[in-house]
């Protein structure tokens, strides 16, 4: 069995019957459970796919309706809810929580008949980016296990890098699907703002962040996103996308379009390898009949500042109600009062978290708001303002989508500021709330490197036919797992 | 002089979801936790879905009180930790980043005095704490989340009241306004609550929380200015501080925890996208806002020549003034004012009584068309409603079970007032030279009819037998 396929390619063998859907869920299963102790994409692996793989393939050979997944394995960061199943965020304090119900897209997916082969391991609620402060221990790159898959949705991208599954989604606040993907070299979807309904999404900084596919192709992204977009009566930023196909016109290329290179985030400190990779990926796009020149955003200096303060502040407030009184870890309140109780019961987030809720308990506070929370606001409106400046002019802007390659796992998670930094190239999309892409580009000594295209708000489907011109001028090596 | 201002807390009692989620906001009906949903026990993962009638019930409200309405609100998080609030923030309203809140700066009169309203803000109530046990050291504290999320209008006043009967007659015109519009039931238990703040001359603000009722409220300000009166008297200083109002022992108490220390850390909720409401929706929703209280009243009195006395009762109060308006028309409307202010109300004084009310419109309508064409005798027609009221059957029915039918057959009176003559000869004699002794004559023929003569066909027919 090919697990190394495409959810296009998937889609394709089963409608021919050259493959069952029971036979590939059953082969993923084996994959994962000679891999993923070694990699750790997963936190719990779904039990029952093999039946439901089997249902389904009852309903194709019944020549009965099949939803467009036709059984596909599919990973999910487990901060999405899927009903009657385990939604740990990464956390202690969601050890055993069970959600009731579903998230909006997993009810659009069970619908097309994908299957929930497992929950993908992240940073702990969506916060780091490496995936080492997941309470159950960190995954592995699979190009070098000694390195970090990037993070937060570190789970998803190694899953589908290491053929665990077929796609995933991972969610995106500062990066944490774009940043994963380009370490793991997998194509990574940030949406814009609204466009995929949030609802069932376990909230981090709920007003910048967005669930994101992470797939082996920017087709099969353009696929997900046909099923799981649009307006949710569930969550009221979602916008009206008027059912766009983002397949269709997906070949149109990046003839005549104007592209704005980022100056602010080739920056010194960035790599020399991941420079002379962007520099070649613009000459790519420009031999498609592309037109490229710098564009400079001034205010990209102070945006993972802005963002930091911005979701600290959102995230001390989105934690508040891990209480653990309705629902949480086994910790008895008897003997407690009731603020010495939460008090106690919150010293099972980890570090990271503890950090940022820390953090968001003191810039939007009464005496401190000005300076940092309220001056963080002044930074994103501004930033957005200076965006939207360049999309009068470019119809897209490029960047390298990390500016370094991917570490050794151990090497930066003691330093929390020098991690910050690594997220400078990606906060801006989720702080405008513009779409964004990162497109496995080429491999440095052994190292995936992302090239990261951003678009105009609802400009999605010239975004992905840009990102599929790109991807169809590599020919990347396979990953040595 | 006393200043006095007022936190008032209403319920969208009459709305068919709560704020946030598709749970009832009639949350009175159910078992403990059993009005819940994912958004209201803000479980992981869900969000607030803003309903929007209640943001239009809410604009009627700061309407009504000739509050602004800004064209675009927002909603804001207040950051607390409390075992009613299951997010622990509530989504609420804020107008410290310019006005986005429902209502701006507004005022009402009461009286002759101007009572100048802060603002109005839409929010989520907060679950409910029941303490169970019987010392503080075995009592326990449980949490029904059935309320948790139901619509809350608050609306703050400026300190203007003087006294407490100031603030009475507010929160009566307040009551009337709220029932009138539609919005809330302000009789239902816990549909009102509020906060008070007072201050006498000279002496520091003293804020009272947790009054559980308007009548209540009212109390509570009296016992706070005496307090701080005895106090000034004594002179003893006047803390600035937080007090409790105990609603078993009807006194304030000190509060010893630090709330005026807590910082909610307000900030935009990102889940609800800031909502228009442009002079266009403003004036569509002023055209589906049901006529003012004050507009009915002069309409009952200019076009009816209804008494001003009677027009207040009748337009203040909802009951009362959904009864007239389907049932009158130009001819019965002051009868029916009538018999509304001078019979029905006695009959449903009480919130249970008018639960248990069977009277409809076509009642009443029945009621005055029979009062005017002499079919039954004012006196009976109380009788009558009475029985309408206990039982909601046809006046026509009413009247013959209880044989309450003016006796209006000129044959059969005739019978009558022949007898009444005849055993009368010297009242006859008399009535025929002092023409104004007749209503003698009259009454006795009353009395032979239990009441049910018609009095004008009986002073007729009286005065041809006697000619």
């Amino acid at each position: 069995m090919n697990l190394k396929i495409s959810a296009l390619d998937y889609v394709q063998e089963v409608q021919n019957g050259n493959i069952s859907a029971e036979d590939f869920t059953a082969a993923t299963l084996e994959h994962i459970h000679s891999i993923d102790e070694k990699l750790h994409a997963l936190l719990s692996v779904n039990d029952d796919a093999i039946n439901q793989a089997r249902e389904i393939d009852k309903k194709i050979k019944s020549g009965d309706k099949v939803g467009a997944c036709f059984g596909m394995p599919i990973s999910i960061k487990d901060n999405m809810c899927i009903k009657n199943s385990k939604t740990t965020c990464a956390s202690k304090m969601l050890e055993n929580f069970i959600a009731p119900y579903d998230a909006t897209v997993i009810s659009k997916l069970k619908e097309q008949d994908a299957i929930f082969i497992g929950k993908a391991n992240m940073d702990e609620f969506a916060m780091g980016l490496t995936t080492e402060f997941s309470a159950y221990g960190p995954s592995k790159n699979p190009w070098n296990v000694d390195c970090t898959p990037g993070g937060s949705s570190g789970g998803s991208a190694v899953s589908v890098s290491a053929f665990e599954c077929i796609a995933s989604l991972g969610s995106d606040t500062g990066g944490s699907v774009r940043n994963p993907a380009s370490f793991c070299s997998a194509v990574g979807y940030k949406p814009t703002y609204g466009l995929i309904s949030r609802y069932g999404l376990i909230s981090y900084a709920n007003s910048i962040e967005q669930i994101g596919p992470v797939t082996r192709t920017v087709k099969d992204t353009a696929f997900l996103l046909n099923m799981i977009t649009g307006l949710d009566p569930n969550d009221n930023t979602t916008v009206d996308n008027k059912n766009e196909d983002y397949l269709s016109g997906i070949d149109s290329g990046v003839e005549g379009k104007k592209i704005g290179i980022i100056k602010e985030m080739m920056a010194e400190g960035t790599d020399p390898a991941v420079v002379s990779a962007t520099k070649d990926a613009i000459s790519k796009l420009e031999g498609l009949g592309a037109i490229c020149e710098e564009v400079s955003l001034d205010m990209v200096k102070y945006s993972v500042a802005a963002y930091y303060t911005i979701t600290a502040t959102e995230a001390g407030s989105n934690l508040a109600r891990y209480d653990n009184l309705r629902y949480g870890y086994d910790f008895s309140v008897e003997g407690y009062e009731f603020n010495s109780y939460i008090q106690k019961a919150r010293k099972n987030f980890g570090p990271e978290v503890t950090r940022r809720m820390i953090i968001g308990g003191f810039v939007p506070s009464a005496g401190h708001a000005g300076k940092y929370f309220l001056k963080a606001l002044k930074v994103k409106s501004k930033l957005t303002k200076e965006i939207n400046e360049a999309f009068k002019k470019y119809d897209l802007l490029i960047a390298p989508t990390v500016p370094i390659l991917p570490f050794k796992l151990g090497e930066k998670i003691d330093d929390p500021v020098s991690l910050f930094l690594v997220d400078i190239n990606t906060v801006t999309a989720n702080l405008t709330g513009k779409p964004a892409i990162s497109v496995p580009f080429t491999i440095s000594n052994g190292l995936p490197i992302g090239i990261q295209l951003l678009a105009d708000s609802m400009n999605d489907k010239m975004l992905l036919q840009a990102a599929r011109a790109l991807e169809q001028t590599v020919k990347l090596p396979e990953v040595p797992i | 002089m006393t200043k006095i201002g007022l936190e008032i807390h209403c319920q969208l009692t009459n709305l068919e979801s709560k704020l946030f989620c598709s749970c009832k906001a009639n949350y009175r009906q159910f078992e403990i936790n059993e009005n819940i949903c994912p958004v209201c026990m803000g479980l992981p993962g869900s969000l607030p879905r803003l309903n929007q009638d209640a943001v239009k019930k809410a604009t009627m409200i700061a309407m009504a009180l000739n509050c602004s309405t800004p064209e675009k609100i927002a909603f804001f998080r207040k950051n607390y930790f409390y075992p009613d609030l299951p997010k622990n923030f509530q989504i609420t309203q804020l107008n410290i980043y310019g006005d986005t809140s429902v209502g701006g700066p507004g005022s009402i009169m009461v009286g002759d005095k101007e009572i100048r309203i802060t603002r109005i803000q839409l929010e989520e109530d907060p679950g409910r704490l029941i303490y169970e046990g019987s010392s503080s050291k075995n009592q326990i504290t449980l949490v029904d989340y059935n309320r948790a999320g139901t619509p809350l209008v608050e609306i703050v006043t400026e300190p203007d009241f003087e006294n407490p009967k100031q603030v009475r007659e507010f929160l009566n015109i307040l009551s009337d306004l709220l029932e009138n519009l539609g919005v809330s039931d302000p009789s239902l238990e816990g549909a009102m609550r509020a906060d008070a703040n007072v201050s006498i001359e000279g002496g520091k603000k003293v804020e009272i929380k947790n009054i559980g009722s308007f009548h209540d409220l009212e109390k509570a300000v009296h016992f706070e200015i005496t307090r701080q009166e005895s106090l000034h008297s004594r002179e003893i200083e006047i803390a600035q501080e937080t007090r409790h109002w105990d609603d078993k022992r009807k006194i304030t108490i000190s509060s010893r925890s630090k709330e005026e220390a807590l910082d909610y850390r307000y900030f935009l909720e990102g889940d609800i996208p800031w909502v228009t409401i442009d002079p266009a929706i403003q004036e569509t929703l002023k055209s589906q806002m049901p006529e003012s209280i004050s507009s009915k009243k002069e309409r009952y009195v200019s076009k009816y020549n209804i008494t001003n006395q009677v027009a207040d009762v009748l337009s203040s109060d909802k009951f009362y003034s959904d009864l007239f308006e389907d049932s009158h028309t130009e001819s019965n409307a002051k009868e029916i004012a009538n018999i509304i202010t001078t019979d029905l109300m006695g009959l449903v004084d009480t919130r249970e009584k008018r639960e248990a009310s069977k009277i409809t419109a076509t009642h009443l309508r029945d009621l005055a068309d029979a009062i005017q064409t002499g079919k039954i005798s004012r006196n009976s027609a109380k009788n009558a409603l009475y029985e309408i009221v206990k039982t909601g059957k046809e006046l026509s029915q009413v009247m013959s079970d209880l044989d309450l039918g003016n006796v209006s057959d000129e044959s059969e009176l005739l019978t009558v007032i022949k007898d009444v003559i005849s055993e009368e000869p010297q009242a006859v004699e008399q009535a025929k030279s002092n023409p104004q002794t007749i209503n003698y004559l009259v009454g006795k023929v009353m009395q032979k009819t239990k009441g049910k003569a018609d009095p004008k066909l009986t002073l007729d027919l009286l005065k041809k037998q006697i000619e």
